[in-house]
């Protein structure tokens, strides 16, 4: 392990570490713009300069790797002095778009210029003009002029998709970034340009110019797009709605998880939030009868779940949860309808896709569901049916009195939609409860409005049995609650007084109650998450 | 003058051929060297004190001595062949007139750091070069000095003939690398040295044509024979690439030891029609120019790094007094910012930028401050870059600024030259486009 001192600092690092990650190791910023850990070294952009004992120059520090007894120093006069040189060059044929750049606020260029440039301007002369407002692909914009070549989107395309689209054209001053003759950047991916673009060169398609970045509040959560559960930031803005169309959900962004998804997620988790603020939310309770729609609140539409479950005879209810809900919901729907209604026939989580799911060797998982594992865990399908078509079997039968659905567009799914409308037809009462609505809500009986992973908390476990935590970022549309809350609440109205107040409480009898999430609770998942336990045999026979 | 040991052959008609290069003892060298052994090779050379006459003027042997002990790879020899710098083209004499030279001398070193496959790298701008050096691989070929088991030896060597397409950069080494891996043509991060890592991720040696071609005398005549030709710290003679205001431009074959003066006015037959001498470029275009009074130097490396230049390439560019020193510099800045590969960003942006405020000062448009600001940003450019390219485009930035500030000054004061009146205000052609 090389010790060396950085700015005085002793620092022990990993054999292999550049200095720029030795420097952050200590709480020094080494300024850098090509540089980035997931990508191969450029040694581009030229700005990671820093001073090493015994050589004649200031050397770039992500190409030298830290030494045993190095003396690196950060901020003599020589440094940042070429530093202060470094941003005037970036900045000559740069063009003052700052008014009307959408990467304002978030510029590298404005932070680095404002930290280590202050120089006066000497460049009189016409700059060079290049392509703007140039679409890459679906999701994203060039605007070449402002680019300043770091290569990252290039080495990305090259090195972590390996598709390839991206070059830079050209020579010299002229040089800019485009994508080959004849293509298109539109890899599954292609989003991440945007994110590691360190100026306002690529932007993305679908945030550009709805709002400044400075209005936006940012809350960690976990992408519901997938079994891979990449971690991710919600940036919304609730402050300034009219910008951004009634927007809540501004964006999504990926957030470092070394042992999920790293730095990047793929285009179709980072742009499926748009449900979430779509005319289709259901917000308030409804009772449907023929030819009417009565908005109800909570109370009655508890109280008249709770009256039809209890008509019902256990045989008679049948239960489609969903691996989209998280793991306190599933736990409460275990509690709900095992252990206060003692179902144990009709249950099931799974739904077939209409179509397999497309999946890679990089994040995207062929099982669109976040919490596929979760549901598994905590149970909820009888042993030996392949998925839930025994429930709508038994509805097509005339079994089933009460049919209650958590989310799923049964019409939708790889059932023949034939059969299932002519089951649900014979369901005296269809419940729907879920956040948006479809062909199946269309055709319930009582609809119950569910907050989304961005309106609550939670938790889901993904396909490699990590558990990871979500947090609110927006409070849910209408009266939308939790799945938990309100299946708790139903349960409370079948006389049985476990009410929790948070999430939290319910994942801490989840974790007493089944052992595979023994031992975890949220101040152990924090922000990355934690595996559950490997089900030991005993366990499994 | 002095002996002829790289232009020995030139005279005659057939000197491109086999035969009319082993009816002078071709390829007697390469026994020679296979008898000698690899390490006797490389202590050879560095007794002939052989420095790279490609430009960077460094110790061959010594270079070859870079590649590691242990390795996995195969070892690759790449020839550049690139010569693109401005003012030089010894080279394409080389290539064109004893091809079987460059062919002899690749396969000693290739003997020497036991490679058994070797790249010329051809300026995309030679075609007869390349038609004729092409031929003459073919010729080995067909007489057994490439391929396998050569001379008996159990020595196995092929060439691989690769044309650039037309780059300056591609003549920087690892540039040249790049573009011979098929990317871009983007010199590389080092480390690794080419020696280590090069080309296909292989341990690489880059040397130029005329350093290899030196290698058969070397090892016919000795390398003690070959350190005499020169200085003490430089060994032998080597081809100067004369152009400009001289009465006879061409390339001439001198120890390294010769004065610049001599090279001048005894070789080219000094200056065109009597005039008075300005100033001398002495290493092609990236050297930093000499003024009329500077030229009693020693030509070899160390001698015109003391007088504030370099030997680089050898190309002479001489300018009487007929020359406009910022038009020379706009046209040298128009050189140094259409080829500047645009990797990085010093290079990318400062070659473009001095190249304007040259157009704007030969415009008549140029303020004070200009002189000043082409000297400050080359100044805070140097040794920031990925490659020596910005570091040489400097050369001619600072020194012909600093040298003749006097005339800037007046484009500027007068927005008209003092060389050529009639100029005056004069907009380049091109201005602003490269």
């Amino acid at each position: 392990m090389p010790t060396l001192t950085i700015d005085g600092k002793p620092v022990e690092v990993p054999p292999g570490t550049n200095l720029i990650e030795a420097a952050r190791r200590v709480g020094i910023e080494v300024p850098h713009y090509c540089y980035h850990p997931a990508l191969s070294i450029a040694g581009a952009c030229r700005l990671c300069m820093v001073d090493i004992e015994k050589t004649p120059r200031p050397t770039i520090a992500c190409n030298t790797l830290a030494a045993d007894g190095m003396v690196v120093q950060t901020r003599t006069e020589r440094v940042l002095e070429t530093r202060r040189s470094v941003m005037e060059w970036h900045l000559i044929n740069h063009p003052l778009d700052c008014p009307v750049c959408d990467q304002a606020g978030e510029c590298w260029l404005q932070i680095y210029y404002m930290q280590h440039g202050l120089y006066e301007p000497r460049m009189i002369d016409d700059k060079v003009h290049k392509p703007k407002a140039v679409p890459l692909g679906r999701y994203v914009m060039l605007d070449a002029e402002r680019c300043i070549l770091c290569s990252r989107c290039v080495r990305f395309c090259d090195e972590v998709t390996k598709t390839g689209e991206l070059g830079i054209f050209n020579r010299g001053d002229h040089s800019e970034i485009g994508v080959f003759p004849g293509s298109t950047l539109d890899n599954p991916y292609s989003g991440n340009v945007i994110d590691i673009c360190p100026v306002g060169a690529l932007t993305d398609r679908d945030f550009r110019f709805r709002v400044r970045v400075w209005y936006l509040e940012r809350v960690k959560s976990i992408c519901p797009g997938c079994a891979r559960g990449c971690n991710i930031e919600v940036h919304t803005n609730t402050r300034r709605l009219h910008q951004s169309r009634g927007r809540r959900i501004a964006r999504l962004k990926p957030r470092f998880n070394a042992g999920v998804n790293r730095w990047w997620m793929c285009d179709e988790g980072r742009y499926g939030f748009h449900p979430l603020d779509a005319p289709s939310r259901l917000q308030v309770p409804e009772v449907r009868e023929p030819g009417a729609r009565r908005v109800v609140a909570w109370p009655e539409m508890v109280a008249t779940l709770a009256a039809r479950l209890r008509e019902a005879s256990p045989g008679a209810v049948g239960v489609l949860l969903s691996p989209q809900m998280a793991n306190e919901d599933l736990w409460m729907a275990r509690r709900l309808f095992g252990e206060a209604l003692g179902l144990s026939r009709h249950l099931d989580f799974r739904v077939p896709p209409p179509a397999p799911g497309f999946q890679d060797d990089f994040l995207i998982r062929a099982d669109k569901n976040p919490n596929t594992r979760g549901a598994e865990l905590i149970g909820g399908e009888p042993a030996g049916a392949a998925d839930g078509a025994h429930v709508i079997t038994a509805a097509a039968a005339g079994r089933l009195r009460v049919l209650w659905v958590f989310g799923h567009d049964l019409l939708a799914s790889g059932w023949p939609p034939g059969e299932v409308r002519a089951a649900l037809d014979r369901v005296g009462c269809l419940v729907f409860q879920g956040a948006n609505a479809n062909q199946t809500s269309e055709r319930a009986h009582l609809v119950l409005p569910s907050a989304a992973y961005v309106e609550r908390d939670g938790t889901f476990t993904n396909f490699e049995g990590r558990v990871q935590r979500f947090w609110p970022a927006v409070p849910p549309p209408g009266e939308a609650r939790a799945d938990w809350d309100i299946l708790a609440e139903v349960a409370r109205a079948l006389d049985h007084d476990w009410r929790p107040a948070r999430a939290e409480h319910v994942f801490r009898e989840l974790a007493a109650a089944v052992p595979a999430f023994a031992g975890l609770d949220y101040r152990t998942l924090r922000d990355q998450g934690a595996r559950v336990a490997e089900p030991t045999e005993a366990a499994r026979s | 003058m002095a002996e002829r040991v790289l232009m020995r052959n030139f005279e005659r008609p057939d000197s491109h051929t086999l035969a009319g290069y082993q009816a002078t003892g071709g390829y007697q060298a390469l026994r020679k060297a296979i008898g000698l052994g690899a390490d006797a090779i490389t202590a050879e050379v560095k007794q002939a004190n052989l420095r790279g006459l490609g430009g960077a003027g460094f110790p061959t042997g010594t270079k070859w001595g870079f590649i590691p002990q242990k390795r996995t790879a195969p070892v690759y020899l790449v020839v550049n062949a690139d010569e693109g710098e401005p003012g030089t083209f010894k080279d394409r004499y080389l290539l064109e007139r004893d091809p079987h030279a460059l062919i002899e001398g690749m396969l000693i070193a290739a003997y020497a750091i036991e490679c058994e496959t070797s790249f010329v790298y051809i300026r995309g701008e030679y075609v007869r070069p390349w038609r004729i050096f092409a031929e003459a691989v073919r010729e080995a070929e067909g007489a057994g000095l490439l391929g396998r088991n050569i001379l008996g030896s159990g020595f196995d060597h092929r060439i691989i003939v690769h044309r650039g397409a037309g780059a300056y950069i591609c003549g920087e080494e690892t540039g040249l690398i790049s573009s011979l891996e098929g990317q871009k043509g983007w010199p590389k991060v080092k480390p690794p040295f080419p020696a280590v890592r090069g080309a296909f991720g292989a341990p690489t040696i880059v040397n130029n044509v005329e350093t290899l071609c030196c290698l058969p005398p070397i090892i016919a005549r000795g390398g003690q024979w070959f350190a005499a030709l020169g200085t003490k710290s430089q060994g032998g003679t080597r081809m100067y690439s004369v152009s400009g205001h001289v009465a006879r431009p061409g390339v001439y074959e001198a120890s390294v030891s010769i004065t610049l003066r001599d090279l001048i006015y005894r070789e080219a037959g000094g200056i065109r029609g009597g005039r008075p001498l300005k100033a001398v470029v002495p290493g092609g275009s990236s050297a930093a120019i000499l003024k009329a009074d500077e030229i009693d130097v020693s030509m070899d490396v160390d001698g015109l790094k003391s007088a504030g230049t370099m030997a680089g390439s050898a190309g002479v560019i001489v300018m009487d007094e007929t020359t406009c020193i910022p038009e020379a510099l706009w046209v040298v800045a128009r050189f140094y910012a259409h080829e500047s590969c645009g990797q990085c960003t010093p290079c990318r942006e400062c070659t473009g930028w001095i190249y304007k405020i040259a157009g704007r000062i030969l415009a008549g448009k140029g303020v004070p401050q200009d002189p000043d600001t082409i000297v400050d940003v080359a100044k805070r450019g140097i040794g920031t870059t990925i490659c020596a390219f910005y570091d040489g485009a400097i050369g001619p930035y600072i020194s012909y600024v600093e040298k003749f500030r006097g005339e800037f000054d007046y484009h500027i004061r007068h927005g008209a030259c003092d060389v050529h009146p009639g100029r005056a205000g004069r907009v380049p052609a091109s201005a602003g486009a490269h």
